[in-house]
């Protein structure tokens, strides 16, 4: 029974992802939309552009390998799985004990490597620049995410997120500089990871500007359809992720009863929207910055990751 | 140990830090000066939180001092040098960004282990804890010096060296009053003679790029 309930729950967490992520990316849309005073597409625009790719007949390039065909599944497994593991509602989920944050980091590089494999695979130009586009983001932007991780381990003694989720709940944390920086640190980390506006435009196709959006330019049909919803889980993965660990009220600690994973799930909700409505204004007020300056943000959230590093070992120390 | 007080005073002395990396980070000349002003007002809020803690009224003093002459006269001035030599906006380096940041949390590593490793068993951890971060502004602030070659950013990074020696001072339980007055008053009279430099380096040589000097000194190789 207690089986059974566990794995209830734990399906619920993947389905909920599976379910909202689409929604999540067409508030994003809607939001920016209405900041440009346009009416802009419907919310749920993004479900029928996943409904229409997967009834699309898929094109293939001539000499594309059977690398070219797998990634998409691989990228969707690799990013549904890293998103079932991050508390969203609840903490204590059935797969929790292999929710390692360092794990997580890791299932989203090996999505980030097959896409860039699946970008140069076609052989196209484009597909070339995105990919060495998207690991020189890559590169820096995973070092600032691993020292964000060691920073948020070391002040909840462990790197399992669960746990660490409910330490954070807890409220035994006290005032931590080194959590601020860590927590910058995590928010450019996730508009890099994203393709959001200061890194990438999600919205364009220019060649100059663009890093994710040249990766899947050969993708078609239901390959895209699997790219597109990945990247839609991912980004609503981050949002969730700074919601459990910098913002844990009310989520539902492990064994809650039906009351209080339904006031985890609304709060879950209304954290998502806050992060969908944030996310638009902050893309709405900023410029996209050239690809050459790119190193210099992401170097000041690996800064601000080691600093906050240095910090806590400071005060463990003493 | 882990007490509201104690993390205030470590907030606020780790954001000192950040504030250094973020004086190095900048890249616009106004804006460098307005976020040497927050470590100035850092600075007095770091000071005046240890006089409250360790109910040592002197300290309040410095924390003014600080609060007066560095947050508020000292970038106001700035500002104005800058306005009147009509300087270039955006602050000229020796070296990227990106390797000055390394080259700078090697440095507060370097002086985290140094200085933790010379005050072990000196007992109050908030003494220890404040002199690893004061010489890491310190270092900082020189890293700063060394690596601009514009002399008015040269001048905020020697004006947040001596920030951090305001921290380490206050940090072993309070420096004399007399001595902290006049380290005051010096670093005034320091900006003032630095500033009249400033005019006259630019009359002879019409820019205050420190490039310039040098290769009128025969120093520089190109």
């Amino acid at each position: 029974m207690e089986l059974i309930r566990d794995l209830a729950l734990q399906a619920a967490q993947m389905v909920l992802f599976l379910a909202l992520a689409p929604g999540l990316v067409g508030l994003v849309r809607k939001v920016k939309a209405r900041l440009n005073r346009r009416r802009g597409a419907p919310v749920i625009q993004p479900y029928r552009d996943l409904a229409r790719l997967m009834r699309k007949e898929v094109v293939l390039a001539d000499n594309a390998s059977w690398l070219f065909r797998v990634s998409p599944y691989l990228i969707f497994a690799a990013t549904w799985v890293a998103a079932a593991l991050v508390p969203s509602f609840a903490t204590g989920l059935h797969f929790s004990w292999t929710a390692d944050l360092i794990a997580i980091v890791a299932l989203l590089a090996s999505a980030r490597f097959f896409l860039a494999l699946a970008g140069m695979d076609a052989g196209t130009a484009f597909g070339g620049i995105g990919a060495s586009r998207e690991m020189m983001i890559g590169a820096l932007a995973e070092p600032a995410m691993l020292l964000t991780v060691f920073s948020v381990a070391l002040v909840a003694g462990t790197t399992q997120l669960s746990d660490v989720v409910a330490f954070m709940a807890s409220g035994g944390v006290g005032i931590r500089v080194s959590l601020g920086m860590a927590l910058v640190a995590l928010l450019i980390v996730a508009l890099a990871e994203n393709a959001r506006i200061p890194v990438d435009n999600p919205a364009t196709h220019l060649e100059l500007t663009m890093v994710h959006e040249a990766m899947v330019l050969e993708y078609s049909g239901r390959h895209l359809a699997m790219i597109e919803l990945a990247a839609a889980m991912k980004l609503m993965l981050y949002i969730a992720l700074v919601g459990c660990v910098f913002l844990p009220w009310g989520i539902a600690p492990a064994g809650a009863g039906a009351g209080a994973l339904m006031t985890g799930l609304v709060l879950f909700l209304a954290k998502l929207a806050a992060g969908g409505v944030l996310l638009g204004l902050f893309e709405t007020s900023i410029a996209k910055m050239r690809v050459f300056r790119v190193p210099d943000f992401l170097g000041a959230a690996l800064m601000l990751g080691l600093l906050g590093t240095l910090l806590l070992f400071v005060s463990r120390s003493l | 140990m882990p007490d509201a007080a104690f993390d205030i005073a470590h907030l606020l002395a780790g954001s000192l830090v950040l504030v250094s990396f973020m004086l190095i980070y900048q890249g616009r000349i106004h804006a460098l000066l307005n976020v040497f002003a927050l470590q100035a007002l850092l600075l007095a809020l770091a000071v005046a939180w240890q006089a409250h803690m360790r109910g040592a009224h002197h300290l309040y003093a410095s924390a003014a001092i600080a609060l007066v002459f560095k947050a508020m006269i000292v970038p106001w001035a700035l500002h104005r040098m800058v306005r009147v030599l009509g300087i270039h906006r955006e602050v000229e380096t020796v070296v990227g960004v990106v390797p000055t940041m390394l080259a700078g949390m090697a440095l507060v590593a370097l002086s985290i282990l140094l200085m933790l490793q010379l005050t072990r068993g000196a007992g109050n951890p908030l003494s220890r804890e404040d002199l690893a971060f004061a010489l890491s502004v310190i270092l900082l602030g020189m890293l700063m010096m060394v690596t601009r070659r514009n002399a008015v950013s040269q001048i905020v990074g020697f004006m947040s060296l001596e920030n951090g020696l305001i921290l380490a001072a206050a940090g072993a339980q309070g420096m004399p009053f007399v001595v902290e007055i006049s380290v005051a008053f010096s670093v005034l009279i320091a900006m003032i003679v630095i500033g009249v430099f400033l005019f006259r380096i630019r009359e002879r040589f019409d820019t205050v790029d420190t490039g310039a000097i040098e290769q009128f000194r025969g120093e520089k190789r190109a």
